[in-house]
């Protein structure tokens, strides 16, 4: 998983590209996270609204993107597209980022029998990639936002578990914290005055990582009908009706899929410049 | 070196009970009712009741589940609620498909991520390594699915030099079912190998910078040298852990990539039996899914114990 | 059949090289450097008007056919479970009944060659087939004709129609090439029913494996069956009715759900026919292919909008009214189906017999719709769900209303329903819906809005009377006028909106004759089904 993934050190002629990530990532992000705003507020046209005697036009002929099989303008279904995308790979990843930490400083902090119960948990819920709990989930919480949110978030529990149970105990062991322990500090005054402020960046990092990789998943699970339901739009919907209609309209193929790349790369830089600016420990989760 | 391994394998044990619990009964309390879909909109309530008793669905859960572990322990896997087939007929099928793909992909992906990430490696700050930056950023960024559908277009639609899916089965020779298993894999590999480069890249140049590399090298080892007979060699520890940790997203990836292809692997099969009701194979193949990715980590885990000495006593 | 179909394909490539030419020449020429084969195929062309009959590889006919469908059967008994595929694939092919439908929607006998009716329409004598076995070998007789309706009546049964043979009161084996049905009342529909795919011969000692061995008296048994795959079907050289053995040597399924794959198959040729294709945007494509084949028929699947009539606002009938009179049925035919499709104006497709053209009741006029909602209490419009099963049909067709609609002020929500699942428990049973929308695929089954529980909520004695009372008529004249009745009953009272019959879209290698073009009942008959050379 791309958690594992260590950044490139440094290149040397190559410099900018390395300080410029944090830069490109940003601009790239902010950039889309602007148009997905905007999109609450303004599209070119109503994202659900049908011309069906306008249908499958090409980009420039009929909006600046051109139009689906219903008619419906590519650009905005586009913009709001990302926008849910977006909204659900945040509640997913705070959600995951929120639980797992706590579990994983609880268990570096209590060890013995409930770290071990915990971190076996972690394992069995780590089991099941995103797509597989989703399809069980749906037939639970019906397809929706709600069973994408879910699924995702549950399987970014473990990932932040580990990450946090091993930065805590990392910091366990210094000696500020002994001398806590010896002013008489309870466990949770030391988890919230020690523990955090000092995991903070790493599980950042993370997040910013996760969000990525989290988009990605939404977009398969949107692709297989397993996310946000109709006639909302997703970016993963899209390219699932884009298939049916890939020869007559590969224009409805394309800005999806290279609207989903610039989301995720946009976070991944992100996450790299800030893992290079926050000097936070690489190899965070093997 | 045996306790750690003994503990991870009861490990292992349990959270497979936990995981089959788990699924059994999500899978069991699913809204819908496999007789009504079976039966359609004229079904009579009668009709309907004695279907559930013949499927057995009246039976109360804890004897269900008991009765669905003796039987997978026992190898009876049960029968396709909607098929009428057995669930190992159809998983075994699916199987023949989803191994072979995942197989083609990770070699496919190993092919390409390690010669990129040596290249990257040995020519430091080059515009070589700039490319393959460039090439793992953009590679990690991108769904599999929409690489299958650009393959589609170009190759298949476009050039038709490709089938644009289906799969002719393995009866129908070996070269027919690789072609159709090409492009699916290479849809699934791209992702993997632009990890497996960023991974290959990093570390080879960690351990370049070690200190018996440098040895080495003060020896009279030439930079080419080094790099093959030390720094790949030891690079490979962690592109295995890679691997391993991947795999679970080339399982799910998988199902994906299927559904793009119309491959009849354990991925559309999960589907087509989500949307049936078809309880009985939903629940073995997500309990298969879940085995494979768990069974995975812990050989990773394994592998790791054997071949790095300083973690044996650390676990 | 790999090689068969490279070594068709290969005569017809050099059919075309030759045609105009000296074959001689070419032969001469080509011979040397091409291979052996390429060089008797232009040998026996230019050879063709001597020696004809000697030359069997090039004139015997092709016997194979691959057959595309987007949805793949589950299972393969029609008489156990209800999914249409599984009619698709065996009705005809594999299992047989008393009686058969043919393309026209109309009954003729099969394994019965003749009945009698008597007691006023209360006794049914058939008389069977002599001859007649199953492919297991077991022949069939009136006994096992008995067992098998018996099988689909009886306590255990679990025929998704069953209501069919309620009116059976006792199966009487006269002797065993007389059965003989008496009912509890007459029953107009009998025959009919009794050709469904539900009603197929099975024997007792084959029947629990049907679903994945299916056993009938059809020309045709099952070699093997790869599920999310393909299904293979060969000639049974026993067929009963030897002087109608079918042309097709094999014939394959091939189930591919995405339409841009079905398409590539079609023009590949992997595939020779789909005879309903799934994508109508993409259909337009194959006009120009000389190759092929289109066809564009009826299919019995009524697209049908269901108004809960059991609440407000649709316990009022001039709501119902107002919204039907705010639907221009053409331009959902257009924006949901490509403007492939039959508008309807009632629960009636024009395959049926006794069809009466409804769709004037309430024409298209959104003024007259506003006006008679205000009428109906509603000045400023409503507000309202549509519980839509996420099939592309069902989807697209919301998404119209819900535009259409808007112009007289309702207000159109759309909630995705996941069919046929939490659709059947929330609005087929659990009547939790102000609007949905489902294509009917059932023949003939105006009758539902007579059953008490159903889920539109009609109730109207006098349509239920005049169903009854059609049912009981075994005169088909005066049955069929009562069924006109009923649908001008349905097309004033609109306890659905009717929108359009889905059509059947086929496409088929030009060459390859004898598919339906209708489908009167979910099938794919291909007992007649030939190559044309």
């Amino acid at each position: 998983m791309s958690a594992a993934v260590p950044s490139m050190p440094g290149t040397r002629r190559f410099a900018l590209l390395r300080h410029g990530r944090l830069l490109t990532g940003a601009i790239l992000t902010g950039a889309l996270v602007a148009v997905a705003l905007l999109s609450l507020l303004w599209t070119p046209e109503v994202p659900t609204r049908l011309r069906i005697l306008a249908k499958l036009k090409p980009p420039l002929s009929e909006g600046l993107l051109g139009t689906d099989q219903l008619g419906r303008d590519i650009l905005s279904l586009l913009m709001v597209g990302t926008a849910n995308s977006l909204s659900i790979a945040v509640a997913a990843v705070v959600l995951g980022a929120a639980t797992g930490t706590l579990i994983g400083i609880v268990a570096a902090m209590r060890r013995g029998a409930l770290d071990a119960l915990l971190m076996r948990m972690m394992d069995a819920v780590f089991a099941f990639p995103p797509i597989l709990s989703a399809m069980m989930l749906s037939a639970l919480l019906g397809s929706g936002r709600l069973n994408a949110t879910v699924a995702i978030g549950l399987f970014t529990v473990p990932v932040f578990a580990r990450l946090a149970r091993a930065d805590t105990k990392r910091i366990l062991r210094r000696d500020y914290i002994l001398a806590a322990r010896g002013a008489g500090k309870n466990a949770a005054r030391i988890a919230v005055d020690h523990v955090l402020p000092n995991i903070a960046g790493a599980i950042l990092v993370q997040v910013t990582i996760q969000l990525g990789l989290a988009i990605l998943t939404e977009s398969g699970l949107g692709f297989l009908g397993l996310s946000i339901s109709p006639p909302a739009p997703s970016l993963g919907r899209m390219l699932a009706d884009a298939q049916t209609y890939l020869t007559l309209a590969p224009w409805m193929a394309l800005a999806p899929g290279i609207t989903i790349a610039l989301i995720v790369a946009g976070f991944n830089l992100l996450g790299d410049g800030l893992r290079d600016r926050l000097d936070v420990r690489r190899d965070v989760s093997a | 070196m045996l306790r750690p391994v003994l503990t991870r394998l009861l490990g292992l044990v349990l959270t497979l009970l936990a995981i089959s619990a788990a699924v059994f009964l999500v899978m069991s309390v699913l809204p819908g009712d496999p007789a009504a879909i079976m039966l359609g909109t004229s079904a009579r309530p009668d009709t309907l009741a004695a279907l559930r008793s013949e499927l057995g669905l009246d039976r109360p859960l804890p004897l269900r589940y008991a009765a669905w572990l003796t039987g997978l322990l026992t190898g009876d896997l049960g029968r396709s609620v909607t098929y009428g087939v057995p669930v190992a007929k159809l998983v075994l099928a699916g199987a023949a498909v989803t191994l072979p793909l995942a197989a083609m992909a990770i070699l496919i992906s190993l092919l390409l991520g390690l010669p990129l990430g040596v290249a990257a490696a040995a020519r430091r700050g080059s515009a070589v390594d700039a490319g393959v930056s460039l090439f793992a950023q953009l590679g990690i960024a991108t769904p599999n699915f929409w690489i299958g559908l650009l393959l589609i277009l170009v190759f298949a639609a476009t050039l038709g030099w490709m089938p644009s899916g289906g799969f002719p089965g393995w009866q129908a020779g070996a070269a027919p079912a690789l072609t159709a298993l090409l492009m699916p894999s290479i849809a699934l590999a791209l992702p993997q190998a632009a990890v497996l480069a960023r991974v290959t890249r990093t570390a080879t140049l960690e351990v370049l910078g070690e200190d018996f590399v440098r040895t080495a090298r003060a020896k009279g080892l030439s930079r080419r040298q080094a790099l093959w007979r030390h720094a790949v060699p030891n690079a490979l520890l962690p592109v295995i852990t890679i691997i391993g940790l991947q795999f679970t997203f080339l399982v799910a990836g998988a199902v994906l990539v299927e559904n793009v292809f119309g491959l009849p692997g354990l991925g559309r099969l999960a589907m087509q039996a989500l949307a049936q009701r078809d309880v009985t194979v939903m629940q073995v193949v997500v309990l298969l899914f879940a085995t494979l990715a768990i069974v995975v980590n812990v050989l990773v885990d394994l592998a790791y114990l054997a071949l790095d000495p300083r973690l044996r006593n650390a676990a | 059949m790999c090689g068969r179909a490279a070594d068709a394909a290969f005569a017809r490539h050099s059919l075309i090289m030759f045609a105009p030419g000296d074959a001689m020449t070419i032969l001469m020429l080509t011979t040397a450097r091409h291979s052996l084969r390429f060089g008797l195929a232009a040998l026996s062309l230019a050879l063709a008007g001597h020696f004809a009959a000697a030359l069997p590889a090039i004139a015997a006919p092709k016997d194979t056919v691959v057959i595309g469908m987007g949805i793949e059967p589950t299972g393969l008994d029609p008489t156990v479970a209800a999914p249409a595929a599984i009619g698709q694939v065996t009705w005809q092919n594999v299992f047989q009944g008393l009686t058969r439908i043919d393309q026209d929607g109309k009954v003729q006998p099969q394994l019965a060659a003749g009945w009698t009716i008597a007691d006023e329409g209360r006794t049914y004598l058939f008389k069977l087939r002599e001859g007649v076995r199953f492919s297991n070998g077991v022949p069939f007789d009136a006994t096992v004709a008995k067992f098998a309706l018996d099988r689909a009546r009886g306590d255990d049964s679990t025929n998704p129609q069953k209501q069919f043979f309620s009116v059976i009161s006792d199966i009487e084996v006269r002797d065993p090439r007389t059965l003989v049905l008496h009912l509890s009342s007459p029953a107009g529909n009998l025959l009919y029913w009794l050709g469904w795919p539900s009603s197929v011969m099975v024997e007792p000692s084959s029947a629990d494996a049907n679903k994945s061995q299916p056993v009938g008296t059809g020309p045709f048994k099952l070699a093997s069956w790869r599920q999310g795959d393909r299904l293979e079907l060969v000639r049974n050289e026993d067929y009963w009715d030897a002087e109608n053995r079918p042309a097709l040597r094999t014939a394959t399924f091939r189930f591919i759900s995405d339409a841009q794959a079905q398409a590539a198959a079609v023009k590949s040729g992997d595939v020779d026919a789909f005879p309903e294709f799934g994508a109508p945007e993409l259909f337009a494509s194959f006009k120009g292919d000389p190759r092929l084949t289109t066809s564009v028929g009826d299919t019995e699947l009524k697209v049908v909008a269901g108004l809960n009539g059991r609440k407000a606002p649709f316990d009022n009938p001039k709501v119902r009214q107002a919204l039907m009179m705010a639907i221009d049925r053409q331009t959902v035919i257009e924006g949901a189906w490509s403007g492939y499709g039959t508008p309807i104006g009632s629960h009636y497709t024009p395959n049926d017999p006794g069809y009466v053209d409804t769709t004037g009741v309430y024409p298209y006029d959104p003024e007259k719709a506003k006006a008679l909602l205000a009428e109906a209490g509603y000045p400023d419009g409503l507000s309202l769900t549509i519980k839509t099963p996420q099939m592309s049909y069902a989807t697209r067709t919301s998404e119209v209303l819900q535009a259409m609609l808007a112009e007289i002020g309702v207000q159109l929500q759309i909630v995705p329903t996941e069919f046929p699942g939490k659709w059947i428990s929330e609005v087929f049973k659990g009547h939790d819906f102000d609007m949905t929308i489902v294509a009917h695929a059932e023949p003939l089954d105006i009758g539902i809005y007579a059953r008490d529980d159903y889920y539109f909520g009609y109730d109207n004695p006098a349509f239920s009377k005049a169903v009854a009372e059609a049912e009981r008529t075994t005169d088909t004249a005066a049955r069929l006028a009562l069924y006109g009745e009923a649908q001008r009953m349905l097309a004033a009272d609109v306890p659905a909106l009717y929108l359009f019959v889905m059509p059947k879209l086929g496409v088929w290698d030009a060459k390859l004759k004898g598919l339906w073009v209708n489908e009167p009942i979910p099938s794919n008959d291909l007992s007649d089904v030939t190559w044309d050379e």
